[in-house]
């Protein structure tokens, strides 16, 4: 799996799948997609770039230990659905917000925080069982 | 865009409109809770030593947060809230009754006890693994089953404490772990398969999923539908989780491999589990269903009850003979399910609460007695009395506990049960409650002589100290089954009500439609 | 179509029943991971089979037009999906550390953790 021309791929295909990964996510809302999928996408660009170019060179990338990003995600998640506390609202109701950034009005909302998280648990899970077996496999 | 995405249909006729009131949060606070915690200590990786710290504080407030729970749940009856703001039966309702209220409690108490005792038994290796992580996630998993009003979200918290008490049992990789793993993990599938196999159809057949709704529509249901089929599949799911006889095997040849607090918390928590869905599946959902297989459960149970005891009696391992005295409790609970009526729903749900405290108890006794004696079985384990009084005095209370001696916990659960039996002419369970408590009595006085009391050979005889984090979790909980002893009105009168809530269920379902339903 | 549909999840029960029924770990495995499928496939067959039937009220009516499929028993096996697909990826990986730490695959010699011959306590002191 060490070709040359699979190591000068691998980069650019790696960007490519994890821009796609976070497109998925964010149309997950209303079509199609979401977290789980998305993240699905990250980890398999990831696990290409630890075939490339070494497992060791992934952990170095993302910098963060996966298990401490699916931790981040958990967190995330509970705490999109607690924040319906203050608006009073039982948990995990939507709640929405349309800041404007820019002059583009953005629609936001905890929907799409839980979202994020469930995209965040799944990376670093996943990620995480995917990268130690890479380890293993190249003993 | 903003125009297209705001929802032009009008939902307001699916959604909830009473907002829930402070007290409704206490419902889903233990669970989102422990996750939070949990999701903490993934995060924090490196300041390991800060995991105990973080852990203990997490606990308590659990203990704090299902406290205010049980209390608003006693004075006010059953609390709901639908995850967001759907109306149920189409929301996932959580529902907080008495007798989830009850177990939940007992829950976070055990659990908080536990994480004291593992300062001392987990290492900084134990600590790297995520032992304290993973124990907020069974937490949350345990909250969540208690708690949840939906029997799909009932699976779901199932397969969240399974998976974080597989971690857990592993934790160290030892061959043995490795090997106990292997059996509770195929076996525990299988059961929690089962489960979604009746979760399936109960969908198919009923077309909710929600307990409430459940609750009402089985009564319509009653000559059409295949409701005893449907109950006796759930009835196999949840034996096979609770370890009753003839599927108990996996528990005895896994709970005696991993830590000893893992141990504790699993002999404590698991079980009890399985015994509370199986209450409440059937006792609430399938109340008539129940009467059907009452002959099945109570056969299971009387043997559950004499196999486990005999199995207690056959080892030398201090833990397997635990292990086996945890299974021939699940049968007194079983009998009591079989039973029915308030003395047998309430004695079940008592021997289940008074389990979870003593199994502990015991669990962290046979770990203080490892240490001392720096060996598992009652072969070798001699003369613990002359190293430690005070550890010797606690356990052997808690060996006259478990037997269902006066005056401790077992006592009075034991009590209801055989008059429950008695009342209903089943003489013959009441026989094998009994006959079952004097062998439990006799394996509990078999170790008690043979680890602590004979005369040791080793010069090993000079008394030792024990620290407070390890001699404290052990006098708390002998101390509660102590007090339970010689004082259980209280308890006595909330388990009674709890039973009665769930006997007659209309209290819950009126917190879940509160307007009368759809 | 239903029927056809009962009749494949049977196969795929007794075929399951049958791996997990061998003392070999790795058949139960496979068993195991069959039979998640057989019971995906029930809850999708108990949730009505119909093609290309959207369960989408249209606009202005009060119910759907044509009988579809349900969509929350999809719902489920989505979940159940998820999860015995990790349940899975933790059992593969523990089997195969049993096989490497046990050096053995069959159930009936793993006895680690349940010693045959152990010393009998004094029957008496």
């Amino acid at each position: 799996m060490k070709s040359v021309i699979f190591r000068t791929v691998a980069p650019v295909l790696t960007s490519l799948m994890v821009l796609f990964s976070v497109f998925v996510l964010l149309r997950g809302h209303n079509e199609p997609g979401g977290g789980f999928i998305g993240g699905l996408i990250a980890v398999s660009a990831l696990a290409i770039y630890g075939m490339a170019h070494g497992v060791e060179t992934v952990r170095r990338a993302i910098f963060f230990h996966p298990m401490a990003i699916a931790g981040a995600g958990l967190f995330t998640a509970t705490f999109a659905g607690l924040i319906s506390i203050f608006a009073g609202v039982p948990f995990m109701t939507g709640l929405w917000i349309y800041p404007a950034i820019l002059g583009v009005e953005i629609p936001l909302s905890t929907v799409f925080l839980f979202d994020a998280g469930v995209y965040l648990v799944v990376v670093g899970a996943i990620s995480s069982i995917a990268l130690s077996l890479e380890e293993r496999g190249g003993e | 865009m903003a125009a297209s995405i705001s929802p032009s249909a009008d939902l307001s006729a699916a959604l909830v409109h009473a907002l829930p009131t402070a007290a409704a949060w206490l419902v889903i606070l233990p669970v989102a809770w422990c996750l939070a915690i949990g999701a903490l200590l993934v995060m924090l990786r490196r300041p390991i030593g800060l995991h105990p710290t973080i852990t203990i504080i997490g606990l308590a407030g659990l203990v704090l947060i299902d406290g205010l729970l049980l209390r608003e749940v006693a004075e006010n009856g059953p609390l709901t809230m639908v995850m967001g703001r759907w109306l149920p039966p189409f929301g996932i309702a959580f529902t907080a009754d008495l007798a989830g209220a009850l177990f939940a409690f007992t829950a976070a108490l055990v659990a908080l006890v536990a994480g004291v005792f593992s300062l001392a038994d987990v290492n900084d290796s134990g600590r790297r693994y995520g032992f304290y992580p993973l124990l907020m996630l069974l937490m949350a998993g345990v909250s969540g089953a208690f708690l949840t009003g939906d029997v799909f979200n009932l699976y779901v918290w199932f397969e969240v404490l399974l998976i974080s008490s597989f971690g857990l049992l592993v934790l160290g990789s030892e061959p043995e772990q490795i090997d106990g793993t292997v059996k509770y993990g195929f076996l525990n599938l299988v059961a929690t398969t089962l489960f979604l196999i009746a979760t399936g159809y109960l969908y198919a057949v009923l077309g909710t999923l929600n307990m409430a709704d459940i609750a009402k529509k089985a009564e319509g249901l009653r000559n059409s539908a295949p409701l005893v089929t449907l109950a006796g599949l759930f009835m196999l799911a949840f034996a096979m989780k609770a370890a009753a006889f003839p599927v108990n095997f996996w528990l005895p040849a896994s709970y005696h491999t991993p830590r000893v607090v893992v141990s504790a918390l699993f002999g404590g928590l698991l079980t009890k589990v399985g015994v509370y869905a199986l209450v409440r599946v059937m006792v609430m959902l399938f109340p008539v269903e129940r009467e059907e297989l009452s002959f099945v459960l109570a056969v299971a149970g009387a043997l559950t009850m004499i196999v486990g005891v005999l199995g207690a009696l056959a080892q030398t391992d201090f833990r397997r003979i635990l292990g086996y005295l945890i299974v021939s409790g699940i049968g007194s609970m079983l009998a009591g399910i079989a039973v029915g009526g308030p003395g047998g729903i309430g004695g079940a749900i008592f021997y289940a609460l008074h389990s979870m405290l003593v199994m502990t108890g015991l669990y962290f006794a046979s770990g203080i007695a490892m240490r001392l004696g720096a060996s598992s079985s009652i072969a070798s384990l001699a003369g613990l009395y002359r190293r430690h009084a005070g550890f010797t005095a606690l356990t052997l209370m808690l060996c006259f506990a478990v037997s269902g001696l006066p005056p401790f916990s077992g006592f009075w659960p034991k009590v209801m049960l055989v008059k429950a039996a008695l009342d209903i002419g089943a003489w013959w369970l009441a026989a094998a409650l009994l006959l079952a408590g004097f062998l439990t009595t006799i394996v509990t006085g078999r170790l008690f002589l043979l680890a602590f009391w004979r005369e040791g050979t080793h010069a090993a005889g000079e008394a030792v100290s024990l620290s407070p984090a390890t001699l404290g979790p052990l006098a708390v909980l002998t101390g509660l089954t102590l007090l339970i002893g010689l004082y259980p009105e209280p308890l006595l009168a909330l388990i009674q009500n709890a039973a009665a809530g769930l006997a007659e269920p209309s209290a819950y379902v009126n917190s879940v439609f509160p307007g009368g339903g759809p | 179509m239903e029927a056809w549909f009962a009749l494949l999840v049977g196969i795929f029960f007794s075929v399951a029943v049958y791996l997990m029924l061998s003392k070999f770990i790795i058949r139960v495995l496979l068993g195991v991971a069959v039979l998640g499928n057989a019971v995906n496939l029930l809850i999708f067959t108990g949730g009505r089979l119909t093609r290309g039937v959207p369960p989408v009220i249209p606009e202005g009516a009060g119910a759907l037009a044509a009988p579809a499929a349900n969509a929350l028993p999809q719902a489920l096996i989505l979940t159940a999906i998820v999860i015995s697909f990790s349940f899975f990826a933790f059992l593969l990986v523990l089997s195969w550390r049993a096989y490497n730490e046990l050096a053995t695959d069959n159930t009936d010699e793993m006895r680690v953790a349940e010693p045959v011959n152990e010393p009998v306590p004094p029957l008496g002191y």
